[in-house]
């Protein structure tokens, strides 16, 4: 059981960073909005096929 | 397609508004946007030329629209970045001055069909932004914390059993004390700053014994890690502060909501207004206005201040404050309210009161008072809390005492003992455990709870107050029916009627142009106020309106066709041959409206009617849904006077409204719900709001609430028998603390779990 020396200490060390990325997310806004990304990421403007589909040209609105 | 919006059209959920084109006094006003004076108060300088504002978008429907609107407004040369938040509808824009102005941002945002309106996010938006982070660092750092001594803590009773040696078990204890430490300093701060703020005001809150429990068992556990022996209690210091934390966290989510709709309150009032002066017209920021001085009110806009018509006559929607669903004719010498808008033609105003000294502002004081008059129940709560405290404290001390001059080695654990087993733990989340599980559970069916005590107050509401328009009915008009009165047909007569009404914006006028997709257009189109509208289509002359207006112009006998007129919703269509069709309007009810009557009759509350709209309206509405009691022609001053007379006979009333006359009344009842679709005033000002518009909803929520008060009582019953059995057993000695943290995390598991039985709503 003296692995356990080693191992909880190293699992602190997770820890600590786990709380670092959480408040860093805060920091950076990433919990601001809740909803839009969820949708926005089906709408990727660099998806490659938009420009380069000629028949959708002629389709109406 | 061009423009690669094939995404717009793929994943749009709704339609989105028309386009609109931007008439030349629509640019003069974003215009004046760019001056500096006018962007101190919203616009935040940067480095350079660079600068931030805050934008409140309208029209956003869809995560569709904020996608088309990043899109087209980041590719704007110039535009440095451009963020929307779907959950508030507000955008964020960045922009090199030089490069290009405010409004031509504002206008590209208009260009497709949307409205935004640059506002000032005040201290109030940056304080809630700082409370909101800190109280999720707070709870990140707490529920990190309390998995990890958990974990520990699962160790350290299997050790017990099953042997463990002295320098594991001592290791562990250390390392459970190092995480603890951060939660107890960084995240249960709260908890002891608020408990001193108590204590100095003499009161005695839940803080207090919440934070000497917190207190007391970190420095007792901390004690004996230190001496290497005695309990250690790290799993439930965390625990406790996280579920604390967590319920605190959720109630603040939902007062800052109510508190942003409040804010948005100033789009009610435009931004600038054209002055008259001897040189000419100029728009100015409405701010500068001063009593005395003349604006002119062009159709579609917005009254600035109070005033009095000095030219013109025209018809305002003043249904924003008086519920009135029609526009009142208003002509020379007439007041005109702020906020109001003007329909038809243009009007001269002399301005009388700005600012503080206007309605609008008295409604919003009034609204104040009453929401600051409102927490009494909240009051009751906290002083029963704060005996139940004290008492408990007495007691601690009294133990104490005893212990300590009969058995003073036993002294200290007997108290903590005491001080956990009785920790009002489930005494404090009996309420807001069923409260959230109740309230999430409503909140999925489209009913939100904006105010913690909402659902305490209804389960007991013995009167339901409807608001008509808007709330009981749909709140604009719609075409009843056509009659026709000549030979055209059906949808001719719409297409004829659409295209003369196709630039007003008078309700009717877009009843009509609602019904038709036919692309007919009017030429030489005049408005004559409160008349109706005529206009040459393909070469022939028609007229729509009053009918006195279009017989005129078969230069026919009026009398004759007299009983028509009475109809007030009521519009007719004819040319220079004959009259054409005559159209009806109603106000249609809403779906659902007559099931929640019946069953809000069936739980036994009474059920009543106060609008401010005529008297045959209300009486149909009444009739149709067989309210007994109505009241029409109601102010809001009648409608609170009604709902203070049913108070003082010992009445609970609930108000269901959905406009801004209403806010005060919302404010007034002792519970209030606004529709979904109203005004944000009256959101800002109700307990709960009807997302869904689903007026059976209501009996949903008034269900729930009563099921919820049954599952605190049985909570509170619960929590009371445990305390009263553990109390003496505790005082006693008999109880280690150890076997208390136990006893006292049971007891509040017990309370979680009945609680979430409310999460599921039985179909009724």
């Amino acid at each position: 059981m003296d692995i356990l020396f080693l191992l909880i200490p190293i699992s602190l060390v997770i820890m600590g960073v786990a709380i670092w990325v959480f408040l860093w997310a805060i920091r950076s806004g990433q919990f601001e909005d809740l909803e839009g990304p969820a949708h926005s990421i089906l709408m990727d403007d660099d998806d490659p096929r938009i420009p380069h589909r000629p028949e959708l040209k002629d389709d109406d609105e | 397609m061009d423009g690669g919006l094939t995404d717009f059209y793929r994943y749009r959920t709704e339609k989105s508004p028309r386009a609109q084109e931007l008439i030349p006094e629509e640019l003069s006003e974003l215009e004046l946007y760019d001056r500096d004076d006018l962007q101190k108060s919203f616009v935040r300088q940067q480095a350079g030329e660079e600068r931030e504002a805050s934008l409140i978008l309208e029209g956003i429907v869809c995560a569709a629209c904020i996608w088309l609107n990043e899109r087209h407004v980041k590719a704007l040369p110039g535009v440095l970045d451009f963020a929307v938040n779907y959950s508030t509808h507000r955008a964020r824009v960045r922009w090199d001055n030089q490069r290009i102005r405010l409004s031509e941002i504002l206008e590209a945002i208009s260009a497709i069909g949307y409205h935004a309106h640059p506002f000032d996010p005040g201290r109030q938006e940056q304080l809630y932004k700082q409370e909101r982070k800190q109280a999720m660092r707070r709870l990140a750092v707490a529920g990190l914390g309390m998995m990890q001594v958990m974990m520990l803590a699962v160790a350290l009773y299997a050790g017990a059993y099953e042997g463990m040696s002295d320098g594991l078990r001592s290791f562990l204890r250390w390392v459970s004390l190092l995480i603890t430490t951060p939660v107890i300093l960084f995240s249960a701060r709260t908890f002891f700053i608020s408990a001193w703020r108590d204590l100095k005001r003499h009161q005695l809150g839940m803080d207090v014994p919440v934070s000497l429990a917190i207190g007391a068992a970190f420095l007792a556990s901390a004690w004996s890690t230190l001496r290497g022996t005695g309990e250690i209690y790290f799993d439930s210091v965390t625990m406790f502060t996280f579920f604390l934390l967590a319920g605190r966290f959720l109630e603040m989510g939902a007062r800052h909501r109510a508190g942003q709709a409040a804010e948005e309150l100033v789009k009610l009032l435009p931004a600038t207004a054209v002055r008259l002066t001897e040189a000419g017209e100029e728009r100015v920021p409405v701010a500068d206005l001063v009593a005395g001085e003349q604006v002119l009110i062009r159709p579609g806009e917005g009254v600035p201040a109070d005033g009095r018509i000095v030219e013109g006559r025209s018809s305002v929607d003043e249904s924003l404050l008086t519920g009135e669903s029609l526009p009142q004719l208003r002509k020379l010498g007439d007041l005109l309210v702020g906020g109001t808008v003007n329909n038809e033609s243009p009007l001269v105003m002399q301005v009388e009161q700005v600012g503080e000294d206007t309605v609008l502002s008295a409604i919003v004081r009034l609204l104040d008072r009453a929401q600051t008059e409102k927490p009494s129940v909240a009051r009751t709560a906290d002083r029963v809390a704060g005996w139940f405290v004290g008492g408990l404290l007495l007691v601690a001390a009294g133990v104490a005492t005893w212990w300590w001059l009969h058995d003073p080695t036993h002294a200290f654990a007997v108290t903590l003992s005491v001080l956990v087993v009785t920790c009002p733990c489930a005494l404090s989340l009996a309420t807001p455990a069923a409260v959230a599980a109740a309230t999430g559970a409503l909140t999925r069916l489209g009913v939100l709870t904006t105010r913690g005590h909402a659902l305490e107050t209804l389960a007991r509401v013995s009167h339901v107050i409807f608001d008509k328009t808007g709330t009981l009915t749909e709140g604009r008009l719609r075409l009843e029916r056509a009659d026709l009165l000549g030979t055209v047909s059906h949808a001719d007569c719409l297409a004829l009627a659409a295209a003369l009404e196709q630039r007003s914006e008078h309700p009717i006028a877009r009843a009509l142009c609602s019904e038709t997709d036919a692309d007919l257009h009017a030429e030489n189109v005049t408005a004559q106020a409160g008349l109706g509208i005529e206009g040459w289509i393909a070469g022939q002359c028609y007229r729509i309106g009053i009918p006195e207006y279009v017989l005129e112009l078969q230069g026919g006998d009026v009398a004759a066709n007299k009983t028509d007129a009475e109809d007030r919703d009521g519009v007719l269509l004819g040319n220079d041959q004959g009259l054409l069709a005559h159209f009806i309007f109603a106000d249609r009810l809403r779906v659902g409206a007559a099931e929640a009557v019946h069953r809000l009759k069936n739980l036994g509350i009474g059920v009543e009617l106060l609008s401010g709209d005529q008297a045959t309206a209300v009486r149909a509405v009444a009739g149709e849904l067989g309210i007994d009691h109505f009241q029409s022609r109601c102010r809001p001053g009648d409608k609170l006077a009604r709902i203070r007379t049913l108070q003082q006979q010992g009445a609970v009333v609930a108000m269901v409204g959905d406009g801004v006359n209403d806010a005060p009344v919302l404010a007034g009842a002792q519970v209030s719900l606004a529709m979904g679709g109203g005004t944000q005033l009256a959101h800002a000002s109700a307990d709960m709001v009807l997302l869904s518009e689903q007026l059976p909803h209501l009996v949903t929520a008034i269900r729930t609430s009563r099921r919820t008060l049954t599952v605190i009582r049985q909570n509170l019953a619960w929590a009371l028998v445990y305390n009263m059995v553990a109390l003496p057993l505790a005082a006693a000695g008999w109880i280690a603390p150890w076997m208390a943290a136990i006893g006292m995390s049971t007891s509040s598991l017990v309370v979680v779990i009945n609680a979430l039985r409310l999460r599921n709503i039985p179909s009724d």
